[in-house]
């Protein structure tokens, strides 16, 4: 799960990580109170979308003066913003957030991730701020600094100075720095984040340090014991057929092609897409129904596919393990009945209480292709979206 | 031979009165595996499927000598379960759970550090060898006695290879599904350290997904070590960058995390590459031929 900006500076501050002064406006009339109230004259404005690369889109401004606050978040506000991550159709921004705009000295990367590698909570650190972390990686690794943490004991004083020296922190600073990481590493292991990104972390001209951006997403498996942080969810930045898929146990994410996809098991579900591609057709969706999926489960599915209109054909394909085939046919049908479905469905199933499954499907008297394998499966239903497969309908 | 289980062990359930692990522990009892004890706290003294049940899996493990453990708890009990396992010295757990967050698998790979210990998952289809012993969920019947030995993060992936094994008449040493997470007990390494060792696994069938290089580091230490036909595919070529594909471990962060990637590096280190879902059983026929 993601969260805003302003949501992360929010708690990170409860653990007092320092982040510049400001606050979030859902209003052009809100930002002007914000900046009166910040009462300085150098303020930035902020879009709040999940979607990263904002600054290049256009999302970031500055202002010197509260009308000039004004003037900006209107530009920003109540419409779309496009940006790398947001697709062509953007994202719209909703809220904005005023903060007091600092002088730079110098600005760093810092991460906390769950390492695959370590198996354990990360540091990743990188001199130079506004760094695209994986680029950086790839081309000039030396520049990154990884830093496990045993969670045995936690953070270390010496890890953090390590890492600072890395990031060219020294003196004054050093002491402060530790503290910031000690506090970043608190609020990531406290709410079962799975990223921090403080992208830039900032050293002030001044003197200070400063979270200056800042970047969480938590574990879906922990959010029922962070009910703070499931609260925090903005469903405005979600696809409404994923939240609904969600909502239903269903795993969807929406796609760019015309062949919906109902399949059992991720792996599965990607393995199905694959095939669709390798027949030169485009998946319209990645969707897992998992495991002892009911009719009525299975009935839902269809119904989240269809809701996009760019679907020519489902494919259903079905290895039952834990599934039982003969549920899942039962959903089809009920579900081609109750949706009256026109667009030609392929069947593919396999595994526990396959001849049960397919009698559903052979008695209801409805119309499908029924496919063998999955290379069938994929051919058949990249087939039917240009209607050339009608010939092999059967009833 | 097969590796880890096999018609010598004996399992424990943790959780063998729940509604999955009930279901599984009898199905996989079907296929000849020895379910000797269940563990459900607060039921000791009781019998399940004609099975003791123990309140501890200190008390099963000594009174019915479990050496292999199944743990089908929910979630947010799995990694004190996974715990328990390992302080009582148990060497082979699976985990089937489906959904343990993450920080909680985190502490589990620090306690079990430094311990002889396998644990397989979490949010895997499980183990099998097959006709002899099943601890996990998969669909028995469609396994088969013989000499490929198969490993994926997938468990619908792990079946399909199987089935499209069986039209080439090709069974199975043993079967692992190694689990989807980002953080898991054993990896692809392990694993194929294990059927290296194993005289009867003639070939090995790698599954893997977007996301991470462990298949690259399996695949690099088989091209020097594993002195056996190792057949791998990856899934997720059409998957878009920065979504997590049902597990949590499937996402595409930087492009060396693409099923393309992978899968060039893989064939660079001198594996049997399959590009194509559907062909898995044909290229295991052709490496093994």
């Amino acid at each position: 799960m993601n969260i805003h900006e302003f949501q992360a500076k929010d708690l990170m501050r409860q653990y007092g990580v320092p982040v510049p002064a400001g606050s979030v406006a859902h209003s052009v009339e809100q930002a002007e109170a914000v900046a009166e109230e910040l009462g300085v004259n150098r303020f930035v404005v902020k879009a709040q979308i999940h979607a990263g690369g904002r600054g290049k889109g256009g999302g970031v401004k500055l202002a010197h003066t509260v009308e000039e606050v004004r003037t900006v978040t209107d530009e920003i506000i109540g419409r779309p913003l496009i940006t790398a991550q947001t697709g062509p159709q953007g994202q719209f921004v909703r809220r904005v957030l005023i903060e007091q705009a600092v002088d730079i000295a110098r600005e760093a990367y810092f991460g906390l991730v769950i390492d695959r590698t370590t198996q354990r909570i990360t540091i990743i650190a990188c001199d130079g701020g506004g760094v695209e972390i994986e680029e950086t990686a790839r081309h000039e690794p030396e520049r990154i600094l990884r830093e496990p943490v045993d969670p045995a004991v936690g953070l270390l004083d010496f890890q953090c100075r390590k890492v600072a020296t890395h990031l060219k922190i020294s003196g004054k600073q050093l002491s402060p720095a530790v503290k910031m990481m000690k506090a970043l590493y608190r609020c990531f292991r406290d709410n079962d984040a799975v990223l921090i990104e403080v992208n830039p972390l900032a050293v002030t001209l001044d003197g200070r340090l400063l979270a200056l951006d800042a970047k969480m997403q938590f574990d879906d498996n922990a959010i029922y014991r962070r009910p703070h942080i499931s609260n925090l969810r903005d469903f405005d930045e979600e696809d409404p057929k994923e939240v609904e898929a969600g909502a239903h146990g269903l795993n969807y994410i929406a796609l760019e092609g015309n062949v919906g996809c109902i399949v059992n098991g991720a792996g599965l579900a990607m393995a199905t897409m694959d095939a669709i591609a390798l027949h030169d057709g485009q998946p319209a969706n990645f969707l897992d129904v998992g495991g002892g999926a009911s009719p009525e489960k299975v009935t839902n599915a269809f119904r989240i596919v269809l809701l996009d209109k760019n679907v020519k054909a489902v494919l259903v394909n079905i290895f039952a393990g834990i599934n039982r085939c003969d549920w899942i046919a039962e959903g089809i049908v009920r579900a081609m009945r109750e949706l009256k479905v026109t667009v030609p469905v392929v069947v593919r199933l396999a595994g526990t209480n396959v001849e049960q499954g397919r009698a559903v499907l052979a008695q209801s008297g409805l119309k499908f292709l029924t496919a063998n394998n999955l290379d069938d499966a994929a051919a058949m239903a990249v087939r039917a979206t240009s209607g050339a497969a009608h010939e092999h309908l059967h009833k | 031979m097969s590796i880890f289980i096999n018609k010598s062990s004996r399992v424990v359930i943790q959780g063998l009165t729940g509604q999955h692990g009930s279901f599984h522990a009898e199905e996989s009892m079907k296929i000849g595996t020895q379910v000797v004890a269940g563990v459900t706290p607060g039921k000791g003294g009781a019998q399940h499927l004609g099975v003791p049940l123990f309140d501890t899996l200190y008390e099963a493990v000594a009174k019915t000598g479990a050496d292999v453990a199944g743990i089908f708890v929910p979630p947010p009990f799995a990694a004190d379960a996974i715990m328990e396992a390992i302080d009582i010295g148990i060497r082979i757990i699976v985990v089937v759970a489906d959904g343990i967050p993450v920080q909680d698998m985190v502490r589990v790979k620090r306690y079990s550090a430094g311990r002889d210990v396998v644990i397989v998952g979490p949010n895997t289809p499980g183990l099998i060898t097959p006709n002899e012993c099943k601890v996990g969920i998969m669909p028995a019947h469609i396994y088969k006695p013989g000499k490929i030995g198969v490993v994926s993060r997938s468990g619908t992936l792990n079946y399909e290879a199987v089935e499209q094994m069986a039209d080439y008449k090709l069974g199975q040493s043993t079967c692992v599904g190694i689990g989807g997470d980002t953080v898991t007990g054993t990896d692809f390494l392990t694993v194929l350290r294990a059927f290296k060792d194993d005289p009867d696994t003639e070939a090995v069938v790698m599954i893997g997904e977007i996301g991470g290089s462990q298949e690259i580091e399996a695949a690099a230490w088989a091209k020097e070590h594993l002195g056996k036909p190792l057949v791998c595919f990856i899934a997720g070529i059409t998957a878009p960058a920065r979504r997590r594909m049902g597990h949590a471990g499937a996402v595409i962060a930087g492009p060396a995390d693409t099923a393309s990637a992978k899968m060039e590096q893989i064939e660079a280190l001198g594996a049997h590459v399959v590009r194509n879902p559907s062909k898995i059983g044909e290229a295991v026929h052709r490496a093994v031929q």
